[in-house]
């Protein structure tokens, strides 16, 4: 009796507290529609005064100035050279963090060697080196070598940075494939590299999956070395060339805010791909592994 | 004959002997032949630079004058000794630590806020979750300009939101006066970080046994004794994968400052990272800047102990 009485009020209650919760996340996911929206908008209603708070018109105009393909504007920012920098360099150092992270993960999780444990804490810590400070000394290595300002140069130092995440994911992942398999294939006539190659790895391909969106975030959002690393639009990439938007007094924000939309497209995908996974899949090789 | 019969089967193992001995040798060689590009590549970009950068902090090194690279056995601590008498650098150690501990304390308590009130929600979580996940779609360096844009003196949202709403008179320089500076870094890296935080911990919530919860429903407690002595307990594991990741990113913090203020003005906000970073770039003094990045480093360390301290002290007290 006293629990039906109850019910009608308890469920007015849920829905408001719904409500609340959607326009606290709101309120904070905000700043990132302003972005999008100042991204499509006409100059002359972004630095008008008094502001103009709900949008008038709206326009391609910015993404049309990045890309030069509007005649009465000259192009300022070589946005397309950076983009092309950005995809090579991201996808070439992903490629090979994940393949070699992927089998140094592998001799981990299924063999016992003097040192495991040590060597396994060494890629670990090298981790945990703030970019700022391995940036230093890597410039004056890198120019030394003559790596400064190219492509392959700022993919080989990415290579190094995401191989540690690679190899912690796919160590819990490896661990999860049951050992059973490895000792049939090795009855069978297998040799180690063969059961890796064949056993294995297809099995731990959702696993590289994964390993594959992080670091390619990761490269893609990296900036603090490779403002030291790179400096013409040969090797600079999208982070280091929203700089260019900025002259000594005044911000072109719009052509930023543009640009920051170019930036956003992997991670929009990658969001949107993993929103339903992400709150087991974050925490589920860590807890387990 | 007998002899030599038995002579030979001890001589010549079988096949099967023969493979299955260079099945054991092999494996004592095929991990470290998995092992050996990564850890060269490692070697290469982070071991070798970083063992380098001790060196050249132990040396005057200026980028401008490569004779300056001699290392000299009396002097080998003169940098570390210049940085105690250096204000600058004091500052930016006090504004280290203090960016630091605000933003993870605050961003720990706005994602277990935030996890507990999501996990309660009763409809729309895949629209709740993508919203949560906004800010994980920003690079560090967008987070900074955006809020650099925010925060700005003549064009900014803040100044022209306060203004339309009638709360303010005129603008305000938010990020060149004190303490709103800090203030305005500090609420750009607690916006970048809490949803990874909140996501982590609403896991753990999920994951709690809802058993526990009804038997303390039975026993009449109420939802902060159950928040305080069941939740908080039980999502530790949690909140130290929540805390591990964040101690990583600590150096994250370096793209935020550099693009929002880099330090200034009058250095009333440079931190260790962006103070190195001014005086290598733009001194060309690559021996101090090497020397105060290894004081930035062991303070990253510190600070992730801290982490790590806090967790257990909260262990203890439930």
């Amino acid at each position: 009796m006293l629990t039906q009485a109850v019910r009608p009020h308890r469920r007015v209650m849920q829905t408001f507290f719904n409500i609340l919760v959607f326009v606290i996340l709101t309120i904070g996911a905000l700043p990132a529609v302003w972005i999008l929206l100042t991204a499509f908008r006409p100059g002359s209603e972004i630095n008008a005064s008094p502001p103009i708070w709900i949008p008038q018109h709206l326009t391609l105009d910015a993404f049309l100035n990045l890309f030069g393909l509007n005649p009465a504007y000259a192009a300022g920012v070589p946005a397309l050279s950076y983009l092309r920098n950005s995809l090579v360099i991201s996808l070439s150092s992903t490629f090979f963090a994940v393949g070699l992270g992927t089998m140094a993960a592998y001799a981990f999780s299924r063999f016992e060697f003097r040192g495991h444990t040590l060597v396994f804490l060494i890629i670990m810590l090298s981790r945990s080196v703030p970019g700022i400070a391995l940036s230093l000394p890597l410039f004056l290595i890198m120019k030394s070598i003559g790596w400064i300002d190219t492509l392959h140069g700022l993919s080989f130092v990415y290579v190094a940075v995401n191989i540690p995440f690679t190899v912690w994911l796919m160590d819990g992942f490896f661990r999860q494939i049951p050992r059973e398999l490895d000792e049939a294939a090795y009855i069978d006539g297998c040799g180690y590299w063969q059961t890796f190659w064949r056993i294995d790895l297809p099995l731990a391909l959702p696993g590289m999956a994964a390993a594959a969106i992080f670091a390619f975030l990761a490269s893609w959002n990296e900036y603090q070395i490779a403002t030291l690393m790179t400096r013409t639009p040969n090797a600079k990439t999208l982070p280091v060339g929203l700089y260019d938007f900025t002259s000594q007094f005044t911000v072109d924000w719009r052509g930023m805010c543009a640009l920051a939309v170019l930036m956003m497209i992997p991670a929009i995908v990658f969001v949107i791909l993993t929103q339903r996974h992400m709150v087991r899949g974050l925490t589920f090789g860590a807890v387990k592994g | 004959m007998i002899q030599s019969n038995a002579l030979k089967t001890q001589a010549a193992p079988t096949k099967q002997d023969i493979a299955a001995n260079r099945f054991a040798q092999q494996g004592r060689w095929f991990p470290w032949f998995m092992l050996a590009p990564s850890l060269i590549i490692i070697a290469f970009v982070v071991l070798y630079p970083m063992l380098y950068s001790v060196y050249i902090s132990l040396t005057p090194f200026n980028l401008l004058r490569p004779e300056t690279a001699a290392f000299d056995i009396t002097k080998i601590f003169r940098n570390y000794e210049r940085l105690l008498d250096d204000d600058v650098f004091w500052k930016s150690v006090i504004n280290t630590v203090l960016f630091l501990t605000i933003t993870v304390n605050l961003e720990y308590v706005l994602a277990l806020i935030l996890s507990q009130l999501i996990a309660r929600v009763t409809w729309g979580q895949s629209v709740i979750r993508t919203l949560l996940m906004v800010p994980m779609m920003f690079a560090p360096v967008l987070v900074g300009f955006q809020f650099a844009w925010f925060f700005n003196a003549t064009v900014g949202l803040v100044n022209n939101a306060l203004m339309t709403l009638g709360l303010m008179a005129e603008s305000k320089a938010w990020l060149v006066d004190q303490p709103s500076g800090m203030i305005a870094l500090m609420i750009a890296s607690i916006w970048m970080n809490v949803p990874v935080m909140t996501i982590i911990l609403l896991a753990g919530t999920l994951s709690l046994p809802a058993e526990v919860y009804e038997s303390a429903e039975v026993d009449g407690a109420g939802w902060w004794v159950q928040f305080r002595h069941i939740t908080l307990p039980l999502l530790q594991p949690f909140v130290l994968i929540a805390l591990t990741i964040r101690s990583l990113d600590v150096g994250r913090a370096y793209d935020i400052v550099r693009i929002m203020t880099n330090g200034g003005p009058a250095n009333r906000t440079q931190v260790i990272w962006t103070y190195a970073g001014e005086m290598a770039i733009r001194n060309s003094r690559f021996g101090l800047a090497s020397a105060m990045s290894m004081v930035g480093v062991v303070l990253g360390v510190a600070f992730t102990l801290y982490l790590f301290w806090q967790l257990i002290r909260s262990r203890i007290v439930h």
